[in-house]
């Protein structure tokens, strides 16, 4: 024996631990993704739609049920305090992931949609008149595109649209140039949810303060995958959905800058909203309450909270940099199969693939790939005016959550090739 | 597993296949003097159907649209079987199509659809009916010469 070092033999990385993430682990944490499709391990890849939820949301839903339901900010008795206690705290844990100031800016929606129709309906329809304008851009989803069409034509306004590049790309010069004297409202998606495009929200919010009108930010596509802060992007609205950050349906959040929602009128009324009523007269609640008539989703707001808890644990920026990984992967290997057309290239992008396949309706390849388990989303995606920008009616749209993996889009890749020999 | 991929080639058989490639009677007809438009507002499929009425008779018929293999090959075997039929073959038609797609039992063997039986694969797969009966839809209106577009919704 020499006294010579062996050289240490280390096991080799387990190939689930990506970007510092245990990926089998995490797949774990969400029971749904242990179902057979067709016989099939299911590959689900449609989460810019809706995403999985982990155990701990349907757990903290179950156990809110089983032990703390009641109504909330009315009984003495134990159980309406520890539902109130629990809405009030899954409040706090939205304003820390969001880092708004104070929970009064938090707001309890039923999703993304129902924070813009309510920022329409309320700070619209006070401050937009005939002859004003809102600005929004071509990549907007309907949900940010039909509640500005309602408010425009009841006020006899204008609808602006700042337009894309080929790359599906906002034109930020021509964006800038649509701020005009008139502007009352500026509306655009942090994330395009058909191109993945991520928008310069820093600076387009700034274009828009220095004429001294407010942004309101579709974050919908935005808060699963990446750190956001409202306080940082200075944005006066906020609006996502839980659904689509690993919470539950139903429930959703309108973050708003307190100067803004105290000035504006309620949008509906009811219990929870008033501090007295009479015949005469009624005076509104403070905030948030101003803003959340009726009996809320408690159960919907404590999911979420599980929801933005559990992702903050594993971490957003190891998320967004996992993701960022298996989208560059997935956008490679899915680009070199003949025949694809990747729609959106943009620059900055998370989170989705949208591509058309020469030969094959986007539905046809939906069908074929469901039949291999493998859940995408065809279609235009509620984004028809980005279908008719680059002149297709409808793409095949690959969208990726923390727990994907890279042998998905080995399945996807496989899947679109056979689905080519069926067309060939 | 088997069975699944014997429901996949249920679905797109050859004749779908064929026509969705090289659809029959895509064009308008010069002739046309009722038409009406389609549209499935879920997948943004579009399909124009033209007739020419002679009477109550169905002297030509054409399509025009972008859709998928379903949709394409559904429009082109249809405009094949209703050339020369009347209004209510053509309905009669149309409501025999509906129960082989949607499954109904023994709606693929006491039909007149002939060779659009290929389509009784689609009943495997309800999300793909709409697909398959936007153009019978379309036709619906074409033959009551309505103006505005038809929905599948």
């Amino acid at each position: 024996m020499t006294a010579v070092a062996q050289p240490v033999v280390r096991e080799p990385l387990p190939r689930t631990v990506v970007a510092g993430l245990d990926l089998e682990k995490i797949r774990a944490d969400f029971p749904i993704l242990a179902e057979r499709i067709h016989g099939k391990s299911l590959v689900y890849l449609d989460n810019a739609a809706t995403s999985q939820k982990p155990r701990v949301v349907l757990d903290a839903i179950a156990h809110y049920y089983e032990h703390l339901n009641a109504n909330i900010h009315r009984g003495v008795h134990t159980l309406s305090v520890r539902a109130t206690e629990a809405h009030d705290a899954a409040r706090q844990t939205v304003r820390r992931f969001i880092n708004a100031g104070d929970t009064r800016e938090v707001i309890f929606v039923r999703g993304a949609t129902e924070a813009i129709n309510l920022v329409a309906q309320t700070y619209g329809r006070r401050h937009v008149g005939a002859g004003d304008e809102v600005l929004i851009t071509a990549m907007e989803h309907h949900s940010n595109i039909v509640p500005w069409q309602i408010l425009c034509e009841e006020k006899g306004a204008q609808l602006r649209v700042a337009p894309i590049n080929d790359r599906g790309e906002l034109r930020l010069d021509e964006f800038e140039k649509l701020i005009g004297p008139r502007t009352r409202l500026v509306a655009v998606t942090h994330v395009s949810n058909a191109l993945g495009t991520v928008n310069p929200l820093r600076e387009m919010i700034a274009m828009a303060h220095r004429r001294g009108v407010p942004v309101l930010v579709d974050g919908a596509q935005a808060v699963p995958h990446f750190v956001v802060d409202v306080q940082a992007l200075d944005c006066d609205f906020y609006a996502f959905s839980g659904h689509k950050v690993y919470g539950p349906t139903g429930i959703g959040v309108l973050y708003g800058k307190a100067a803004l929602l105290d000035a504006m009128p309620p949008y509906q009324g009811g219990g929870d909203m008033i501090s007295s009523v009479t015949f005469a007269k009624t005076t509104y609640n403070v905030l948030p309450f101003k803003f959340e008539a009726g009996t809320p989703d408690i159960a919907g707001a404590i999911g979420l909270g599980a929801a933005l808890d559990y992702i903050g644990g594993l971490g957003m920026g190891k998320i967004e940099a996992h993701e960022r990984e298996l989208l560059a992967y997935a956008t490679e290997a899915v680009g070199a199969i003949p025949g694809v057309q990747l729609i959106g290239t943009a620059s900055e992008r998370v989170g989705v693939l949208s591509f058309v396949l020469d030969g094959v309706h986007p539905h046809d390849l939906g069908t074929i790939l469901d039949r291999e388990g493998i859940a995408i989303r065809t279609g235009h995606h509620c984004a028809q005016p980005v279908m008719e920008r680059f002149g297709i009616p409808a793409t095949a749209r690959a969208s990726f959550a923390v727990y994907n993996t890279r042998e998905e889009v080995d399945a996807l890749v496989k899947g679109i090739r056979a689905a080519r020999e069926v067309f060939a | 597993m088997s069975t699944e991929k014997g429901e996949l080639s249920d679905l797109y058989q050859e004749v779908i296949l064929e026509h969705s490639k090289a659809p029959r009677n895509y064009r308008k007809p010069e002739s046309a003097n009722q038409h009406a438009e389609g549209y499935n507002p879920l997948c943004g499929d579009r399909c124009t159907v033209y007739i020419n009425m002679d009477g109550d008779a169905i002297r030509d018929i054409g399509f025009q649209g972008s859709g998928c293999a379903i949709s394409r090959a559904s429009a082109s075997m249809m405009t094949q079987i209703l050339k020369g039929k009347t209004k209510a073959e053509a309905a009669k038609l149309f409501e025999e199509f509906h129960d082989l797609v949607t499954g109904k039992e023994d709606a693929a063997e006491t039909t007149d659809l002939g060779k659009l039986k290929v389509f009784s694969g689609v009943s495997k797969f309800p999300a793909r009916v709409k697909c398959a009966t936007l153009a019978w839809h379309t036709l619906q209106s074409a033959l009551e010469n309505k103006d505005k577009p038809t929905s599948t919704e």
